[in-house]
């Protein structure tokens, strides 16, 4: 290749505009991909939503009825999960930026943390199936699905409670030790009342994790149909019940309702997070 | 000038961070309800000096200290020091004014709710009366619930007065409290230090020598981590010994 041609094949003027155009088509893409998805589930599953579908039990094994017990369970494993994986997640969280001292067991927590977080979500459910179903004799319920969930997005909420808290300013901080607070006073009142916005947003979001999940919740929870009385009793979860309707050629149309549902629950569940958000801000004065 | 009624004393003070010396043998007395001011160029130590004397240092990784700061005689890196306790009675304002995201009322409640005063009437009290301290009541006396972040930062750097104030300490450290302030901002919390000087004991870091002339009782001039020139603030300012001091008041550097 010549020296000439190496250097410059179009002028710096074109290659602007190329570069401008190719990120813009990146954008349009991932756009234009979230769009599609959305767009097919909803076209072809909007059809079978209406309260009774909502509301109602499924008959013949989902193929006629509703999804309600599909949606409770759901909604019980993620309250499981969310009300174990938040106090255990804020905690570590807490130890890491504010206690732990800078040295290789710190490291190889935080190490750790970053793992779990990258295990494959079937090899949870497997776990969770012989250590919580099977071991600790918890059988397929609520219980052991949600714990499972906790597993799963307790990395997540690990991490975005010490982002959160690592933007508490320093000076914040220091107004509070000077007043003479002790550093648990600075944390329990200083910092992490200013991190919760961010906290609550992070356990949210693992709850838009959890709520989709299906691999981890087949072995743990079990797939019952009815309505669980105690966390103690299975569950069918509305991935799960999704992927039953539509692996066994039960019924297409249920199963497009039902993931327009979980999609649905999904979008209410990542507003409620920037609600929230915006409302902590607003109420500290953070933002008007 | 005389030694009595000395309330803070550091005797031959050394600091490092990791291998670097930020303090080399300070020795210091300032005088009780008397405004000290510690004047040098950016990074002479100055900041790092009134930090040791709250302990604010402590939270710095790799922080070293040799020598001693007597506090009413008593060393503050004594083993059994109550680090509450001295935060509590040598309070600290800021170079940046720090409220805390929440009411005006929480602000300064905050430190006498964590040491124990609970009772609505007597926080009430405790806030009317350190915010009039602060000459802030006039301006924020009927919006206490309204959050401190809204107002302004002179306002704000009163509030963090006003909440130093509320813990009743015996010494106020101020750390370039200005430097963030418009001219009328700072010339509020000049009057309001030299009103402060008769029930407190104050030491003020400062950049602006004029503040330094018009506030202080005593000056110190840092350079590099040394004291240069202790003295009562005239004879500093009208007749230095020391070249450097001369030369950085003159305004030849820094």
């Amino acid at each position: 290749m010549s020296r000439a041609i190496r250097g410059r094949i179009f002028s710096p003027d074109t290659t602007d505009r190329a570069a401008s155009l190719l990120l813009w088509a990146s954008a349009a893409a991932t756009v234009l991909i979230l769009m599609s998805i959305i767009g097919t589930i909803v076209y072809r599953g909007i059809g079978v939503i209406d309260i009774s579908f909502l509301l109602d039990a499924p008959r013949l094994s989902g193929a006629e009825g509703g999804i309600f017990p599909a949606i409770i369970g759901t909604l019980c494993l993620v309250a499981v999960a969310i009300l174990t994986a938040g106090p255990i997640g804020v905690g570590a969280a807490v130890y890491l930026t504010e206690y732990a001292p800078d040295n290789a067991v710190t490291r190889i927590i935080t190490f750790g943390v970053e793992c779990l977080a990258g295990i494959p979500s079937i090899v949870i459910g497997l776990f969770g199936y012989a250590f919580l179903v099977v071991y600790l004799g918890f059988g397929f319920s609520i219980l052991s699905g949600g714990v499972a969930l906790m597993f799963m997005i307790l990395p997540w909420t690990v991490r975005a409670s010490e982002e959160a808290i690592k933007t508490v300013s320093g000076g914040l901080k220091e107004g509070s030790l000077a007043l003479g607070a002790t550093k648990w006073q600075t944390i329990r009142q200083v910092v992490l009342p200013n991190a919760l916005p961010g906290i609550t947003t992070g356990v949210i979001l693992g709850i838009g994790k959890a709520i989709g999940e299906t691999a981890v919740i087949m072995y743990t929870a079990g797939s019952s149909l009815l309505l669980p009385e105690s966390i103690f009793e299975p569950v069918r979860a509305l991935p799960y019940h999704l992927y039953i309707l539509a692996s066994e050629g039960i019924s297409d149309e249920m199963a497009y309702g039902s993931a327009a549902v979980l999609l649905g629950m999904v979008l209410l569940i990542n507003f409620t997070a920037v609600a929230i958000q915006r409302y902590y801000q607003t109420r500290s004065g953070l933002r008007h | 000038m005389g030694t009595k009624d000395i309330e803070i004393e550091s005797r031959n003070l050394n600091l490092w961070y990791g291998d670097a010396q930020a303090l080399k043998d300070i020795s210091i007395p300032i005088q009780k309800n008397m405004v000290t001011a510690l004047i040098g160029p950016s990074g002479c130590g100055k900041s790092t000096f009134i930090r040791c004397i709250n302990r604010m240092n402590d939270l710095i990784k790799g922080c070293r200290i040799t020598g001693k700061v007597l506090f009413e005689g008593r060393d503050v890196y004594e083993n059994d020091m109550d680090v509450v306790i001295l935060r509590k009675r040598i309070g600290m304002v800021f170079q940046k004014p720090n409220p805390f995201p929440m009411s005006i009322y929480d602000n300064i409640a905050y430190g006498p709710r964590i040491h124990g005063t609970q009772t609505k009437r007597e926080l009430d009290k405790v806030v009317e009366d350190s915010l009039k301290a602060a000459a802030l009541w006039d301006e924020v006396g009927g919006i206490l619930d309204k959050p401190a972040l809204d107002l302004s930062g002179g306002q704000q750097q009163r509030l963090c007065i006003a909440r130093t104030l509320a813990v009743k300490p015996d010494v106020i450290l101020f750390d370039e409290p200005c430097s963030a302030l418009d001219p009328i901002s700072t010339a509020r919390i000049e009057d309001l230090i030299s009103e402060l000087k008769r029930d407190y004991t104050i030491i003020i870091v400062t950049h602006n020598m004029q503040q330094a002339a018009r506030v202080s009782d005593h000056t110190a001039f840092f350079l590099l981590g040394e004291m240069i020139e202790f003295g009562e603030t005239k004879q500093i300012f009208e007749s230095p010994v020391v070249e450097s001091t001369e030369n950085y008041i003159t305004g030849r550097f820094g």
